[in-house]
């Protein structure tokens, strides 16, 4: 429950904050919009040339292009500049503020920032999924909504997984600039099902980068593809890089040595 | 004169000593960039193969040629970012700049230019390992080579200028985040960094052939992969050196404009 209230006042703080910056928003409301229509007219270009792409109906790929909105904007909402934050914090010395305070460490360092104007990625996406729901072919069951919703949180933990270990890893090797960027360039790949790519591609998409269980999983369950098998994987996987990214963090701490603030 | 050009080697000779030293972030920021490509390659081919192997005038293997000259021409293009003006606004850092003997455009051509030739060597072993992968129909002749390296430093000097001027319109306005997106979408569209033009409808074919951003990029990559005849490339210089005036023109109104709007705090 604790957990709870101390997401819950540091999010006020952190919409607080954002909420001083209304120019923000207008930029924010711009780039989704200049980003919705580039993804729009990439869509288009590829169904004036044929009319499914392996196996995928224009319907079913505007949904996997909601999802991947969708989920941009969480990581970008809550995610990235946590770990932009932690990195900057290592590198001046002042991670000793959040160590010293009595929470736990890790979930101190996961929820102290909050971008809320990403909140616009976050609609646009729902937008654009609940459109591409009424234009699928099938109704989309109970059980398929659930397991789109389940699939949606566990590709949410398993990219959050995947950025804490990027990050702590690199208190001592690389800038999170160039993490960003590549996270940013390989996360683009999530745009189009993972299924279209060469099988190498598709396993670094799967398991390095979580991209294929963050958005292409997701989608397959509201266009009634998800099998139950995948579904399990996902929740292993989950639970096996909870786990790891815990361990790693704990080492990464134990190497970490104040620079005096 | 003299001066100028040791100017000018002085300052590109610093630029490549200078990034040599930043290898590691220099290949994540490549690879980051080379996500993007392939991406686009992989939709198309799968395109191509749905439609029997060819999709707007390109083959598979010619796809494949298109999308892996394109990360060189991408990173031939990365120029001074219009972003960079707020900051040396903010900092002062333009006051000083500004007390120098030189036009702070030569210094900035000068880096970049010294940083493509690190940015050329070291996509050498990027482009063998996309080739080895993604199997190219690359089989350029001498000629085309040559006319190549030409147009390939056109399409940097097209998009130094271009960016270089846009930039300045930070001496304007503080809120230019939201018109710098809508140049850059305007150019993935119509530059053939999305996909090849001949994908496109005929009108924004039409639209792209009067606007600069296709002579920067799609133009160089099809010098290489052959698509263009001996008389089509060079027309297609020409079009590079007439958008290089242009922007060089336009970089000297708009400088001489902005610098009346300057008023420097401290520095």
């Amino acid at each position: 429950m604790s957990f709870l209230r101390l997401a819950l006042a540091h999010f006020r703080v952190g919409a607080m904050n954002e909420l001083q910056y209304r120019v923000n928003f207008f930029i924010q409301v711009v780039q989704a919009l200049l980003a919705l229509t580039t993804g729009l007219v990439g869509l288009w270009l590829v169904f004036s040339q044929t009319e499914d792409l392996a196996g995928w109906r224009p319907a079913e790929l505007l949904a996997v292009m909601g999802v991947h909105i969708l989920m941009g904007g969480v990581v970008q909402m809550f995610i990235q500049p946590n770990m932009t934050r932690l990195m900057e914090d290592v590198r001046k010395g002042t991670l000793d503020y959040a160590l010293t305070k009595p929470a736990d460490a890790q979930t101190m360092v996961s929820i102290r920032e909050v971008r809320i104007w990403s909140m616009v990625d976050v609609l646009t996406g729902a937008i654009v999924l609940g459109v591409s729901v009424t234009q699928l072919e099938h109704r989309v069951g109970f059980g398929d909504a659930a397991g789109f919703a389940i699939a949606l949180v566990l590709g949410a933990v398993m990219i959050y997984c995947f950025w804490l270990i990027l990050t702590t890893g690199a208190f001592r090797l690389v800038n999170v600039e160039n993490i960003l960027e590549l996270f940013s360039g390989i996360y683009q790949a999530g745009r189009w099902p993972v299924g279209i790519y060469p099988g190498w591609m598709r396993g670094g998409l799967t398991f390095l980068v979580p991209v294929a269980f963050a958005v292409t999983v997701p989608a397959e369950s509201l266009t009634s593809r998800l099998t139950t098998g995948t579904l399990v994987t996902a929740v292993v996987f989950t639970a096996v890089l909870v786990g790891v990214t815990r361990i790693v963090w704990r080492i990464g701490l134990r190497h970490y040595t104040g620079a005096s603030a | 004169m003299t001066d100028m050009v040791r100017f000018y080697l002085g300052w590109g000779r610093l630029a490549i000593l200078e990034q040599l030293q930043y290898r590691v972030a220099n290949y994540f920021y490549m690879i980051g960039m080379i996500a993007e490509p392939v991406i686009y390659l992989v939709v198309w081919r799968t395109v191509a193969e749905a439609r029997g192997g060819v999709v707007g005038g390109f083959a598979a293997d010619e796809l494949a040629a298109y999308y892996v000259v394109w990360t060189l021409v991408r990173n031939m293009n990365i120029v001074l970012t219009p972003h960079a003006w707020e900051d040396r606004i903010r900092s002062g850092e333009l006051a000083v700049d500004l007390l120098r003997p030189v036009h702070p455009l030569h210094r900035d051509l000068a880096y970049f230019a010294g940083w493509k030739v690190v940015a050329i060597l070291m996509w050498l072993p990027i482009a063998a390992v996309l080739t080895w992968v993604f199997r190219p129909a690359l089989d350029p002749t001498v000629t085309q080579i040559a006319l190549f390296a030409v147009a390939l430093w056109g399409g940097f000097l097209i998009r130094f200028f271009a960016l270089w001027t846009l930039g300045l319109i930070t001496f304007w306005t503080t809120r230019v985040q939201a018109l710098f997106e809508m140049y850059f979408t305007a150019e993935l569209l119509l530059s053939g960094r999305l996909v090849p033009l001949s994908l496109m409808p005929d009108w924004v074919q039409t639209v792209a052939g009067l606007l600069p951003f296709k002579w920067a990029f799609q133009f160089p990559i099809e010098t290489l992969i052959g698509r263009l005849g001996t008389g089509e490339i060079l027309r297609g210089i020409g079009m590079q050196a007439l958008w290089t005036v242009i922007g060089l023109g336009a970089t000297a109104v708009v400088w001489r404009r902005s610098l009346r709007r300057f008023t420097a705090v401290g520095g």
